[in-house]
């Protein structure tokens, strides 16, 4: 049940639309199916499953809106659902910042969804490779497997009509040694989890644990240093790119509140902030990274570019926003994709006289919005680099840099990969700044 | 601890308006009268719970446990002059979790029928035997008597669902309206509310009913200057509490005064919104002008606000023992202070530092009867001036550091998600002799005061920190001079606690409280309160987060 398709969705929903006695009514439905598996120690932890599907109704009298959901599908709670939200609706404030809902849309078609199916066996099977992988060789294992297919369909009075099934799967895990004295990391994300190899990722993170042991101190300061593209973009947490690309918004721009501010008012739209090699945009067609079709307005998405030869090129502007300064309003992506070379991390490196590897950066947190300061540490893998080979492990560092700065100071670009749903490319950066080290492996 | 799902909702660089809109698969949206309706009678609850006892013990389970959960939530966020959503959230559930061949297993519905409940509880024992063929350690519980039937509730004084949302809007407005007429350019306010209606059996022949409540009403205010294109905000110095609507009348004794000069008020057991709105508007132009911080070494003056998080992060999680031994590696890390570390002997902080851990303050947001597999709660201490000498641990971790019971602090966010261990409260004990915050300052040459929690970051073993806060002063030969702008310092976890100087007495001592700790994979969310009183650190190194952007 918690996959429907786009006819039998539809189908729903436009039963639901039949009940409204609203000015306007919006009916969506979202469901899930998924499973995961979570071990450490070598070991499974835990596992767990989730399969439900959701209806929400939206009822709006004038500026007034309310909204009920439920999760059972006869006629009676169907009927009721809507009732409940038009009750609300009628008792609720008139929203100042009401916009009418969109009316019929075109939607692109990203690629569609996964052929496997991630059932049980597999997921234990992915988990069972990467633990057997470290038991040989007496090391630890913790990882994390979370994958499924979802849908969202969304059908209003107004005559818009979405629908969108995708699949995905992700996977991370760290490898330590024994003795605590190294650790490595890898991650992944796909769209089919037949392209999955557990068992290499984790092969990667045990070489990067034992390549980490007895690693030495440096200086904090100022470094050249190549960040792979776990150091630049994380699925479950802030992340330098993600950060940055999340704060391209018009309205905290217009208010006056963002690194996107412009002084004496205004935004800073169409202004070069950036290295001029620096190109981010979003494409729910891009067959590595397909996005969504439409946002939670119903609103469709489309190639979009955000950040052209360094210049910012646009903002996100919510329905009200774009309204309030008669602009088009913008969908917000699912992810983002940044361009690069052709060059791989392994030859980045070699191309670097003297510098610093980051496999990972953690507990990323923003120290001041108005010039995007962010501080966090490396983890899992820090290496010092000299004449084009890795020489050495160094111990973990603490970085307090704005990734504005970051992209004025751009030495190479390498090869983008997939990664939280983005395609992120390793960064060589110069006078990236180390502020305090740390005893943590 | 993950902050950042409050942060996308009440912070500033949240773009679009959040409204409960699209369907939620964390629980349904309710009319709000019917968060006051009864949940299921206590009767029906135990008899639903031994259809999954015995249905597992049947399917070949050697201890299950249920937690029937009812779980009602209430959010209401505001802006300026408007009332931007509120929403009405009910998920009830229940979640049966077994060992069978020695290994765990869990399963979760929504389906309370009978026949609902003995399914689930055969697919948890299914999993676990199943996971039992890759299991290397079989699971070893610490022994726990029934309690047969037992129940608790929060002390509360007045049910927040019982308000009407018009009288709680019209407060957050009023805040609003306070900060906006005293400089703010934009404030943000919300009030979360949270009722926890948990019931917990199992084989050991307990029944545990328990009403839970929690509260946080929070904000934050910026101050735009056009022409400099510069802005300042300040968040509110409010802590979520274990209480109820009480919480949110202001009572003269819960006001505590910073020390002479700073014009700080922290609170403790009530909290009074407008006028900290009124005081957060004020500090926030001044934050604009004041001057940048010299970096280096200083003195300083940590309030209860501020410290909390400082506890939460340097103490609290490294000595959660599921850290210390690896299940937590692959992503809210591990722990410096490991079993073996802990037999070197080496000082956790100065003899100024006694730290422990409770489930049991009135208040406080770790508070309940019993813990989520059946346990007692109780206080127990981590640091003993400035030793290391126990760790936070559940049932099947208590055996590993050779002790034969739990320290009652499992918990599980909803029905849906398994149960495992979560922090306790994590306190620093203050002075036993009497001393206030002007005479902790008195003392000190060349110091920063600093209230507020702020900007914080911490390595995946505890070591390396740095914290930021909202409000900060500098202090001269023993006075407060004048405010201080752009402050974050950085240490190492046992150089700080090494360099704590002692705190003020018991009438300083306060909670800071989190709202959304989260850890586990996926990731769970818990709530936990910090207690201590206003504390000096000497010699800590202090950066300038100050930058120019082209």
């Amino acid at each position: 049940m918690a996959i429907l398709s786009k006819d039998e969705a539809q189908a729903l929903l436009k039963k639901v639309l039949t009940y409204s006695t609203a000015d306007e009514c919006e009916a969506s439905l979202r469901g899930r199916t998924s499973g995961n598996i979570r071990y450490a120690r070598n070991s499974v932890s835990t596992a767990g499953a989730q399969d439900s599907v959701s209806l929400a109704v939206e009822a709006r009298f004038g500026k007034r809106a309310g909204v009920a959901t439920c999760n059972e599908f006869d006629d009676a709670t169907l009927r009721r659902c809507v009732q409940r939200a038009e009750e609300i609706a009628r008792l609720a404030p008139e929203n100042p910042e009401y916009v009418p809902l969109l009316g019929a849309q075109t939607y692109l078609s990203p690629p569609s969804a996964a052929t496997t199916v991630l059932t049980p066996a597999l997921r234990a099977q992915a988990a069972a490779d990467s633990m057997t992988l470290c038991t040989a060789k007496n090391l630890t294992s913790a990882g994390f497997l979370d994958g499924g297919t979802r849908f969202t369909a969304i059908r209003n009075s107004k005559g818009l009509e979405a629908y969108q099934q995708s699949t995905n799967t992700d996977f991370s895990v760290t490898v330590r040694t024994p003795d605590g004295r190294g650790s490595g990391y890898a991650i992944a994300d796909v769209t089919d989890p037949a392209k999955l190899n557990t068992k290499a990722l984790t092969q990667r993170a045990a070489d990067k644990a034992l390549g980490s042991v007895g690693a030495k101190a440096i200086e904090p300061g100022k470094y050249t240093v190549i960040l792979e593209p776990a150091a630049l973009m994380a699925g479950d947490d802030l992340s330098l790119l993600g950060g940055l690309v999340s704060g391209l918004d018009a309205r905290s721009a217009d208010e006056g509140r963002s690194f996107m501010t412009k002084k004496g008012g205004g935004n800073r739209k169409g202004e070069k902030l950036f290295d001029e090699r620096i190109n981010i945009y979003s494409d729910p067609l891009n067959a590595e990274v397909p996005g969504n079709a439409f946002d939670g307005d119903g609103l469709p998405t489309q190639r979009m570019s955000w950040v052209e030869k360094g210049v910012v090129k646009n903002l996100y502007y919510s329905r009200y926003w774009a309204e309030k300064n008669k602009v088009a309003p913008t969908a917000y992506p699912s992810g983002f994709i940044m361009t690069g070379g052709t060059q791989s991390t392994a030859e980045l490196i070699k191309g670097t006289q003297k510098g610093i590897l980051v496999t990972r950066l953690w507990y990323i947190r923003e120290v001041d919005p108005q010039t995007l300061l962010y501080t966090g540490l490396t983890r899992d893998g820090t290496f010092y680099i000299e004449n084009g080979a890795i020489k050495f492990p160094i111990k973990n560092l603490r970085f307090n840099e704005s990734p504005i700065i970051m992209l004025n100071n751009i030495e190479a670009i390498g090869r983008p990969v997939r990664l939280a749903g983005c395609l992120v490319p390793p960064l060589k950066i110069r006078d990236f700044t180390f502020t305090s080290l740390s005893d943590a492996i | 601890m993950n902050r950042r799902d409050f942060t996308a909702l009440t912070g500033l660089a949240a773009g679009a308006l959040w409204l409960p809109s699209f369907p939620s698969l964390a629980g349904n949206i309710i009319d709000p009268s019917q968060l006051l309706e009864p949940g299921l009678d206590v009767a029906a609850k135990k008899r639903m719970a031994d259809v999954a006892l015995n249905a597992a013990k049947a399917a070949g389970a050697t201890y299950a446990d249920i937690r029937i959960q009812r779980t009602l939530n209430q959010s209401i966020f505001t802006r300026e002059k408007q009332v931007q959503g509120i929403s009405n959230i009910e998920s009830l559930g229940v979640g049966i979790r077994v060992i069978a061949n020695g290994t765990w297993g869990f399963a979760s519905t929504n389906n309370m029928t009978d026949a609902g409940i003995a399914k689930t509880a055969q697919h948890a024992v299914a999993i676990a035997k199943a996971n039992s063929k890759v299991q290397k350690e079989p699971v070893k519980l610490a022994p726990q008597k029934g309690y047969g039937d037992v129940s608790w509730k929060t002390p509360i004084e007045k049910n927040a669902f019982e308000v009407p949302i018009k009288e709680k809007a019209d407060l957050l407005l009023a805040a609003n309206a306070a900060a906006t007429d005293n400089g703010a350019s934009f404030v943000n306010s919300a009030l979360f509310q949270v009722n926890e209606q948990k019931y917990f059996a199992s084989t050991d022949g307990s029944y545990i009913d328990q009403d839970i409540h929690r509260i946080y009403p929070t904000f934050g205010v910026t101050v735009v200057d056009r022409a400099s294109g510069k802005f300042r905000s300040r968040q509110s110095l409010s802590s979520p509490m274990g209480m109820g609507y009480e919480y949110l009348t202001p009572k003269a004794a819960d006001k505590m005064a910073g020390p002479t000069g700073s014009d700080v008020i922290g609170y403790k057991n009530s909290y009074d919104i407008l006028e900290d709105a009124t005081r957060a508007a004020k500090q926030t132009k001044q934050k604009i002008t004041c001057k940048s911080v010299v970096p280096g070494k200083y003195d300083l003056i940590l309030d209860p606000h501020h410290l909390g998080l400082t506890i939460h992060e340097s103490v609290g999680h490294p000595t959660e023992l599921d850290r210390v031994l690896g299940y937590e590696a692959n992503f809210a890390g591990t722990s410096f202070a490991t079993l073996e570390w802990r037999k070197k002997n080496i000082p956790y902080g100065s003899k100024n530092v006694t730290i422990v851990a409770d489930k049991l303050q009135r208040n406080s947001l770790g508070a309940v009867g019993y813990d989520d597999e059946g346990v007692k709660t109780k206080e127990w201490t981590l640091i003993d001036q400035g030793k290391l000498i126990d760790y936070q641990k559940i049932r099947d971790q208590a055996g590993i550091v050779g002790q034969n019971a739990s320290d009652g602090c499992c918990y599980s966010q909803s029905w849906r998600d398994v149960q495992f261990q979560r922090m306790a409260n994590v306190s620093l004990r203050p002075s036993a002799t009497k001393r206030s915050v002007d005479e902790l300052v008195s003392g000190v040459e060349k110091g920063i005061y600093i209230a507020g929690n702020g900007s914080f970051s911490i390595d995946q073993q505890r070591y390396n920190s740095q914290f930021g806060g909202q409000v900060f002063y500098a202090i001269e030969k023993g006075k407060i001079t004048e405010m201080l702008e752009d402050v974050a310092y950085q240490t190492n976890t046992l150089e700080f606690w090494g360099a704590c100087q002692g705190s003020c007495d018991q009438s300083d001592y306060r909670f800071a409280g989190f709202f959304n700790d989260g850890k586990g994979q996926p990731s769970q969310s818990s709530a936990v309160s910090h207690g201590s009183a206003t504390t000096r650190f000497n010699g800590v190194n202090v950066i300038n987060t100050a930058r120019k952007i082209g």
